[in-house]
């Protein structure tokens, strides 16, 4: 669903669609290849980010149009007053001029309300709270991961988030450390992640994909690794995944032999497997790990050897990791990858 | 003007510059140390912002290296965080501040036709607490080898809280930081009353405020922000040191704080802490472009205007560092709006100084280049400002590498061009001797290229989705070019940095005294004095009849200035000891508090000493004769 | 012209430059005072501002109105009031060089404010007590800072005041007058700032 504008912002609209695809963006568009998957915030996937291209493009424009301007003037002037070293009288000694004055204080007035007035009418739709029968999200901002949590579905996962085409999502921002921010450039843009609050993002998504996202406030060490997915998915297939994610694991888990060596190294103290006695709640839920096509904040892909990797030394792959390193034995590490993988 | 032989006060050798030769070389380091010569402080300032400018620099260049290509280990992520949070607080409070302090001190009282500040040793006093504050703040490095804790600060330039709460960072690294800060805002806070009674009170005889210089104007403004905007981060660095110390917790939501408490602080501070860097060099593009344009400043009265505009509004839009926080529709609205206003008078003064060069005769001095520069890359960096000041937009650049160049945009093709183009203007004042036009013409063609070549793809990796402070990255989402063409351009800018160093050097070097009093043919009083002016900057104070009085006398139609028959008795406050020595005691006072948080008795009993020195400094400062 | 110029430094004490040329008529001291106190508005102001913002977002007791005895504030308020009117008369008869009365009046300034100071070391005490300390919860910090920072401030006053009398009794400053006015400036501008302390933080407790 589409977020209603002001009839100054679709005006605006048709210009802005265009730009992204024109302007200095140019050179990004050929950087940055299309249709990967990007971090790029010129390509819109939701009715939020499209209505914020919309303004930047406005705003583009702009500033591209008086930045000529300006700039046009200065080479103007340097190239036709530049002193010959010949002259015999000094130029004319004007002081000022009001009209001028005036003229250039107005003018600016104007432009800026090009920008202010679908700005403001922006700032308001886009913070409009969520409608019901919105796909409710809580998240919460770990150091250095991301806590996914479904209160309509009653399960909860990291790093990874499916969410429906076409319905309407709130994503309840949270963080119980530092401030982190939760930064979706295609499909979410961003908002922060602040001890004691929650916030909110609303959006819609309209375009089936996988999108990135990555953390955008400073959080100290492994600041740089803490991304996340987000995956758009048909209404039947996320209600499919969602299903999946919420079903415990069988109780054959218990008694197998990686989830002793599991217990045995501790790892519950910190992780929880949803229908095992695994409930520790520090680390992300490992439930369905194995369903996950990445992990560790989305830095490494799921496959066997990055879990050993992973095993042997969490802070080598992401410094300062609240993971410790368990000093696991090969032997320990070669059950519990396969148990691992094996929660799908 | 007629200059008399030699009126050098006979006693005061240590003051003179004419006795420099005559001295033992530690009685010439004694008489640096125990200055109270405005222009010998400027000139302390400035050395001190230099060096501290290149450390920043070289950090830049560190941080650069590691980005150049994907998946680069060359610091590691600790260190990293370490080195863009001591970027970040050393080029603002240790190299663009400072270095627009030399200027205040050196150019304010010669362009009001006063012979020094009114407080002489209140103004050493700033600048050795300065000088502590800056040592403090970069001592980490130094014992960074012999603890085993973190002790570099590694907060980010705004250190947020709670990321900067013992909790999350246990070491003495964020205490160093509240320390070091905190010794740098008294120390501007005391320059600032200082300058603020000194244009208001010694401007000669004749000179009205709207006679004034504009460089000094802007001073005045920036004077005013100073003083209003740092208690905020004081008592937000005050709180923060209770958290850390005696866990209180205001900013500590276990304890029913708020980290957003720190921000509103913070930035009530750091946004006017912005027009604090920028006015400056405002000022002195506005001496620069009349001078070598040949004419007037068009629409004075406007500039200074804005300026004062500009210093106002800055107080009022410091949300718009907060606009990812969740502030509400209506807070966001509103300091959106605000925030775009403060385009108005800035786009006022952009528009005045091409007024001012439009129809004038323009000699491209290096002085003139790099205010040319400024025009063009401030409006180039204003202009972004005003993408991130609609909040929808600023979504997506807050924290990415788009304000990244924003902010460098405006600090260094702004800040920066403008004080390098007032060290090519004021050179010749300050030495009698020129820099090299030659050599000048180049370096500000490199810094032009290389500040392009760095910041300007910034823009584009911004919008690619970079965020700011990753000290990694992964190839394949588009970043790598950007990123190494940024590393290139980083180089060619130390290349210039490197070039105006050794100009620098190799024109004070030269013996012989080239430079007239007046080289340029410009307007304002600093031209009237000798270059390098005598240690009582005027034999006579003049009187003055207009806003450019050393102009009219050289061209008409009125008299400028004149000079009054009289026999004034001059006075030259003398040496004095006490502004250091209380600055080391103040810094060490602050200091304890260090200690405090290791070994709290420790800590106590040295803030006690620390605080009888510094009594003890205050009253023999007020006993002591001859101020 | 020429050499017309002539320097010296071998002045006496208290015949400070500073407080000679003035364009404004404002004597640099006074100015000065003037600008320190417009910055000192917005360090209470932030400080003010904290408390304020965190007022009500206390998560445990004791609560403002289990410890305030209003009372006994409202004295301790009376008295700081009174020594602004004793500053008054002080600046007065230094200004007519009346240096006995002076003498007088500013040790009654200075009394004044140390009996604030013990009024508040015994609140403190007693909030102690009662178990409101500067970690015990949100009020406990905000309100030691904010009235802490105010203390100290006052503690300054009397320091001032007693340096003041100190060097004008063995004849070490001249010019009294204006040295004193400058203090009083800053003593009753701390004044001031109680003032709204009391309203913000006492008194607002127990309207409706
Ligand atoms: C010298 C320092 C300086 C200056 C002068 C400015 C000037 C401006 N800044 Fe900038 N800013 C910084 C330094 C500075 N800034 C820093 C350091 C940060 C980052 C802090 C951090 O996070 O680390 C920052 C961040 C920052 C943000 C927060 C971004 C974010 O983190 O999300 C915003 C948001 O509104 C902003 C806006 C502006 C605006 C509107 C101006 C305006 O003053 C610009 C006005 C100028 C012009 C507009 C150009 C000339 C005018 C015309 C040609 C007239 C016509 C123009 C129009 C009609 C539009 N700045
Ligand atoms: C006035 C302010 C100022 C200035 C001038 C600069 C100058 C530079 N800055 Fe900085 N920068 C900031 C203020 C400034 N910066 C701030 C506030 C931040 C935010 C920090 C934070 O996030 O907390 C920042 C962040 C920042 C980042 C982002 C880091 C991150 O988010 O991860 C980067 C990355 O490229 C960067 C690069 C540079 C570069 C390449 C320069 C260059 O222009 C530097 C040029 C100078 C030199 C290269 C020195 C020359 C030295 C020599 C030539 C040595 C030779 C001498 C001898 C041998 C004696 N800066
Ligand atoms: C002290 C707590 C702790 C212990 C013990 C611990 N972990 Fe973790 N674990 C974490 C944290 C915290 C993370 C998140 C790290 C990150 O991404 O920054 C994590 C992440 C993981 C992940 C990646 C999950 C994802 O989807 O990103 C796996 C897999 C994992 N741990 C497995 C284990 C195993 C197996 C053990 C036992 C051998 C174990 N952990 C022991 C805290 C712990
Ligand atoms: Cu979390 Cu950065
Ligand atoms: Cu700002």
């Amino acid at each position: 669903m589409r977020i209603p504008r002001s009839p100054l912002a679709s005006r605006a609209a048709s210009a802005g669609r265009s730009i992204a695809a024109v302007l200095p963006w140019l050179g990004l568009a050929l950087l940055t290849g299309c249709n990967e998957s990007t971090m790029s915030t010129f390509e819109g996937h939701s009715d939020l980010t499209k209505s914020i291209l919309d303004i930047y493009g406005t705003i583009t424009w702009i500033d591209t149009a008086l930045f000529i301007l300006v700039q046009g003037v200065l080479i103007v002037a340097v190239i036709k007053f530049r002193a010959t070293g010949k002259e015999t009288e000094l130029p004319e000694q004007v002081h000022g001029n009001l009209p001028m004055e005036i003229g250039w204080t107005i003018a600016p007035v104007l432009i800026l309300m090009m920008i202010a007035i679908p700005t403001v009418s922006l700032i308001f739709d886009s913070q409009a709270q969520a409608k019901d029968g919105a796909l409710i999200v809580n998240a919460t901002g770990k150091q250095w991961w991301f806590q996914f949590g479904f209160p309509q579905y009653n399960f909860e996962t990291a790093n990874e988030l499916h969410i429906p085409l076409g319905r309407q999502v709130d994503i309840r921002l949270q963080s119980d450390n530092v401030i982190h921010a939760f930064w979706a450039p295609q499909i979410a843009a961003k908002r922060d992640m602040i001890p004691g609050r929650v916030n909110h993002i609303t959006f819609t998504a309209d375009k089936i994909g996988e999108y990135l996202g990555q953390c955008a406030e400073y959080c100290q060490d492994s600041h740089a690794l803490m991304k996340f997915r987000i995956e758009v998915e048909s209404s039947e297939d996320f209600e499919k995944w969602a299903k999946a994610q919420a079903t415990p694991q069988a109780d054959t888990v218990d008694d197998s032999e990686g989830y002793k060596a599991f217990q045995g190294a501790t790892c519950v103290a910190c992780h929880a497997i949803d229908g095992t006695n695994a409930q520790g709640h520090i680390g992300p839920s490992l439930t369905h790990v194995g369903s996950r096509k990445r992990f560790a904040a989305s830095v490494l892909e799921m496959n066997e050897a990055n879990l050993k990797l992973w095993l042997k030394d969490p802070s080598a792959v992401k410094p300062g990791c609240k993971m410790p390193n368990l000093k696991l034995t090969d032997e320990q590490i070669n059950t519990i990858v396969p148990f691992l993988q094996s929660l799908k | 003007m007629a200059t008399p032989a030699h009126a050098e006060p006979a006693d005061h050798p240590a003051e003179s510059s004419a006795a420099y030769g005559e001295m033992s070389f530690g009685k010439w380091i004694l008489s640096w140390i125990m200055t109270s010569d405005h222009k010998r402080i400027g000139i302390l300032y400035g050395l001190s912002a230099l060096c501290f400018f290149v450390m920043g620099g070289i950090e830049a260049l560190i941080i650069r290296t590691q980005l150049a290509q994907p998946g680069q280990h060359i610091v590691d992520a600790a260190t990293y965080n370490a080195l863009f949070t001591m970027h970040g607080t050393t080029m603002i409070f240790l190299g663009v501040m400072p270095f627009s302090a030399a200027f205040f001190n050196y150019m304010v009282p010669l362009q009001i036709g006063a012979r020094d500040v009114i407080f002489p040793r209140l103004n050493a006093f700033s600048y050795w607490l300065f000088l502590c504050g800056g040592i403090v703040l970069n001592l980490p490095f130094l014992i960074t080898p012999f603890v085993d804790m973190r002790v570099i600060p590694d907060g980010g330039w705004f250190g947020y809280a709670t990321l900067t709460e013992k909790a999350y960072t246990p070491g003495a690294s964020i205490d160093f930081w509240i320390c070091g800060l905190q010794i740098l805002g008294i120390a501007s806070m005391a320059a600032g009353f200082n300058f603020i009674v000194t244009i208001f009170n010694l401007r000669a005889p004749g000179m009205t405020m709207l006679r004034m210089p504009v460089f000094t104007w802007m001073t005045l403004v920036v004077q005013f922000l100073v003083v209003l905007a740092f208690p905020c981060i004081t008592i937000a660095l005050v709180l923060l040191l209770f958290d850390r110390l005696f866990g209180t917790h205001f900013y500590m939501p276990e304890g029913g704080g708020d980290p957003l408490l720190w921000q509103h602080l913070f930035w009530l501070f750091g946004h006017p802490e912005v027009y604090i860097l920028i006015l400056p060099a405002m000022g002195i593009v506005s001496e620069v472009l009349p001078t070598f344009s040949r004419k007037p400043l068009f629409g004075a009265p406007f500039v200074i205007f804005s300026g004062i505009t500009i210093g106002l509004l800055g107080f009022g839009v410091w949300s718009h560092h907060m606009f990812t926080t969740g502030l509400g529709a209506a807070a966001d609205a509103s300091f959106s709006v605000s925030t775009m206003l403060i385009a108005i008078p800035t786009g006022v003064k952009i528009f005045n100084w091409l007024a001012t060069i439009w129809g004038g005769q323009l000699r491209l001095t290096t002085a003139m280049l790099f205010s040319l520069g400024f025009v063009c890359m401030f409006t180039m960096g204003g202009l972004s400002g005003i993408m991130h000041a609609s909040p929808p937009v600023d979504l997506q650049q807050q924290d990415s590498y788009f304000v990244v160049a924003h902010f460098h945009y405006v600090l260094f093709g702004g800040a920066v061009f403008g004080l390098l183009s007032g060290i090519y203007y004021w050179f010749p004042k300050m030495s009698g001797k020129f820099l090299s036009e030659s050599w000048g013409r180049w370096i500000f063609g490199v810094l032009f290229v290389g500040f392009n070549t760095t910041f300007f793809p910034m823009h584009i990796v911004g919008a690619a989705g970079m965020p700011r402070r990753i000290y990694t990255y992964d190839a394949g989402l588009g970043w790598e070019i950007p990123n190494m063409i940024e590393t290139v351009g980083a180089f060619i800018i130390a290349f210039g940095v490197l070039l105006f160093i050794i100009d620098l050097v190799r024109s004070i070097r030269r013996k012989e005294l080239v430079a007239s009093a007046n080289p340029w043919d410009a307007s304002s009083l600093e031209w009237l004095c000798d270059s390098p002016p005598k240690v009582h900057n005027f034999d006579i104070t003049p009187m003055v009849y207009s806003e450019r009085p050393v102009w009219d006398k050289n061209h008409g139609p009125g008299p400028g200035y004149s000079l009054p028959d009289s026999h004034e008795h001059i006075h030259i406050p003398p040496p004095s000891i006490w502004p250091l020595l209380l600055a080391l005691s103040v810094a060490w006072f602050l200091a304890s508090w260090l200690m405090a948080g290791q070994w709290f008795e420790f800590g106590v009993c040295s803030a006690i000493t620390a605080a009888i020195c510094g009594f003890t400094s205050c009253f023999r400062w007020f006993l002591e004769p001859g101020h | 012209m020429s050499s017309a110029a002539t320097a010296d430094a071998s002045h006496g004490a208290g015949h400070a430059p500073a407080a000679e040329y003035t364009v404004t008529g404002v004597p640099a001291y006074k100015l000065a005072m003037w600008t320190f106190l417009g910055s000192d508005c917005f360090f209470f102001g932030s400080l003010i501002g904290t408390y304020m913002s965190s007022r009500g977002k206390s998560l445990n007791g004791p609560y403002p109105l289990d410890v305030f005895a209003p009372a006994v504030t409202s004295c301790s308020t009376f008295d700081l009031l009174l020594s602004s009117l004793f500053m008054v008369l002080a600046v007065h008869y230094a200004k007519i060089g009346d240096i006995r009365k002076f003498t007088l009046w500013t040790l009654a300034t200075m009394a004044g404010g140390l009996i604030f100071l013990g009024f508040q070391a015994y609140e403190f005490t007693s909030f102690v007590e009662e178990g409101l300390t500067l970690k015990s919860n949100l009020f406990g910090c905000t309100f030691f800072v904010l009235t802490g920072f105010h203390g100290a401030h006052v503690a300054l006053g009397v320091f001032l005041l007693g340096s003041l009398l100190w060097a004008v009794r063995t004849g070490k400053l001249a010019d009294n007058g204006i040295t004193t006015e400058v203090i009083g400036l800053y003593w009753h501008f701390v004044d001031i700032v109680w003032i709204l302390i009391f309203t913000l933080v006492y008194l607002l407790e127990f309207t409706s």
